[in-house]
């Protein structure tokens, strides 16, 4: 999420909107899916000038128009690599080592 | 369920067929079977004509490379004489960084030969990534619907991912929370904007797999004089197993056709809860048997990735030994891949240690990696959600709860599933989607015995089976 909480018109944005309350869902959903209601998150330029947190309509990039809850503005990624999996880190040293040593025998 | 939800399901029927670009009834034979061969030339398209798509779209002719390293591993702890050679068709060289490309090419120069102005596919993996890329070159608008977050606004990073890649070749990505209604949705976004149903499942994007197939065949047959022995395909919906293998049949190869999936038995696909305890988001069991076991549950009315035709193996593995191959995949052949794309090599390393050295492997695709899909984000990912993540023998491993990871290669071992079973479980499905008393005709028992790779007393047998019960 970004630290901007409002958009003006023409800015690239990020809205929600609820497309099923939990009573309109599907039947034989697994009962935590079922509590929850169905949501989408979509991406376009705002309309209108507007604070996130209000009713907004937007232009997607295929042009098509949505209304829904402004949610960001000038939405980004933040997903990574993170750190070194510990478990992981020793693979590469001991496979390189066990394929020299099988290398080593097979040419005896 | 909402009304507004029946009336669009309603007409389910007349949206996708205006936007599959393709009359499926005309191939319908009878309650139970259709003519398949039918449906996947009416394209009429030729391998030929298929490959110079494919060009024109900058898709295909991927690297074949030979793992010296990985084979000799094998080799350190096959039994003397075994440890088969081992090689990769390195598919994440495509433009949008998977065999997906393949898949998608061929779909979007239809919707633009038909004059569509745009795609639309449901999809949270690299098929998005693919058909982004693909509708951007033909300068066709696209839409990917993806379920991306649980209840909590928390997404797997690899779909998050997904959702960058797509919008970064200007896509309109549509993310949801969990849930089947998905469907619901793309169906009115399609009849909103008249666009292409781009399915996983048509006939076009399976005809576009078949040069991987027929590609591979050709290659191998130039380093070793033969097509490959036996070819290993990482399943999920059956498009891989099944246009692979189409290929290698066109290219004359009667190569074993080993499927392959990670295990993610217990794990319910549409619940809130484990949407975040899963760290593959494809090629696994929880889409690799319910598609083998009916592949008609697709989003098109007859789906032509049907992967038990094909199979002639079927082995699972643990997400702990895909994230070992994936690390050993770049230290000791420098390939830094996608975990996905390397269930195939997990099961391949396995299967090459059974096998005589001089018999040839070939996993048939990588994909692409980098931040989010990286094992690292994932494993960090599982820790974060609950997941234990610990080295020990994978074995051990219970899907949801625990990722162990090996401490040797040699602990790397594939299981095979029961394909008798799954065919059983097939016919048992094909047979309750028959109006009920149905009796099924020796044309229907031809079908069903091709559908499953059988034969009819097999079928015969099982539908004795299923009424005495």
């Amino acid at each position: 999420m970004s630290d901007v909480v409002s958009c003006s018109a023409g800015d690239w944005v990020e809205i929600e909107r609820v497309l099923l309350e939990p009573a309109d869902r599907s039947t034989n959903l697994p009962e935590e899916t079922a509590a929850q209601p169905l949501r989408m998150w979509v991406k376009g330029f705002a309309r209108l000038a507007a604070a996130v947190g209000d009713e907004v309509t937007i232009e997607t990039m295929t042009g098509r128009v949505v209304t829904g809850t402004l949610t960001d503005v000038n939405p980004g990624y933040a997903h990574t690599f993170g750190r070194p999996t510990p478990e992981l880190t020793h693979v590469g040293r001991d496979l390189r080592d066990r394929v020299a040593a099988y290398r080593a025998k097979a040419g005896e | 369920m909402a009304g507004k939800t029946e009336a669009i399901l309603a007409r389910k029927g007349e949206i996708m067929k205006r936007a599959l670009g393709m009359d499926y009834s005309q191939f319908e034979q009878s309650p139970i079977a259709f003519d398949y061969e039918g449906m996947m030339t009416a394209h009429g398209y030729s391998i030929d004509d298929i490959i110079g798509i494919q060009r024109a779209g900058g898709v295909g002719r991927t690297p074949l490379l030979e793992l010296r390293n990985l084979t000799d591993l094998v080799r350190s702890y096959s039994e003397p004489g075994y440890g088969a050679r081992i090689f990769v068709k390195d598919e994440a060289a495509n433009m949008a960084g998977s065999f997906k490309d393949r898949r998608a090419s061929v779909s979007i120069h239809v919707a633009k030969e038909k004059g569509y102005a745009g795609v639309i596919a449901a999809t949270s993996g690299n098929y998005g990534a693919a058909v982004s890329s693909q509708a951007a070159r033909a300068g066709l608008n696209c839409i990917i619907v993806q379920e991306a977050f649980d209840s909590r606004h928390v997404g797997q990073p690899e779909i998050i991912e997904k959702s960058r890649i797509c919008e970064a070749f200007g896509a309109e990505v549509i993310q949801l929370t969990v849930g089947p209604e998905l469907f619901s949705h793309m169906l009115e976004l399609l009849d909103d904007t008249g666009y292409l149903a781009a399915s996983l499942y048509s006939a076009f994007g399976v005809s576009g797999i078949e040069t991987l197939g027929y590609e591979l065949a050709e290659e191998m047959t130039a380093v070793t004089g033969a097509p490959p022995t036996h070819v290993v395909v990482t399943h999920a919906g059956g498009g891989n197993t099944t246009g692979t293998a189409r290929g290698l049949k066109r290219a004359g190869a009667t190569t074993e056709i080993v499927s392959a999936s990670v295990d993610l038995s217990g794990l319910h696909m549409a619940s809130d809860s484990d949407f975040n305890r899963k760290s593959f988001t494809t090629g696994h069991t929880g889409f690799g048997v319910p598609f083998a076991t009916w592949p008609d549950r697709a989003d098109v009315p007859r789906n032509a990735a049907r992967a038990l035709r094909y199979m002639d193996r079927y082995l699972t593995v643990s997400q702990g030994e895909v994230f070992y191959v994936t690390e050993a995949m770049a230290k000791l052949e420098g390939l830094e891949r996608g975990p996905s794309g390397n269930t195939a090599m997990a099961a391949a390393m396995s299967l090459a240690r059974d096998l005589p050295a001089d018999a040839t492997v070939v996993v048939q695709e990588t994909e692409y990696t980098g931040a989010g899909k990286h094992h690292w984000a994932q494993l960090n990912f599982a820790r974060e959600n609950g997941v234990e993540v610990r080295a020990g023998d994978p074995a051990e491993n219970v899907p949801g709860k625990s990722i162990i990871i090996p401490e040797r290669p040699e602990q790397i071992r594939a299981k095979d599933f029961d394909l008798a079973k799954m065919r059983r479980s097939y016919v048992r499905n094909a047979l309750s989607h028959a109006p009920e008393g149905y009796v099924p005709t020796d044309a229907d028992i031809a079908f069903l015995a091709e559908d499953t790779n059988s034969d009819a007393a097999t079928v015969e047998e099982t539908i004795a089976g299923l009424r005495a019960t």
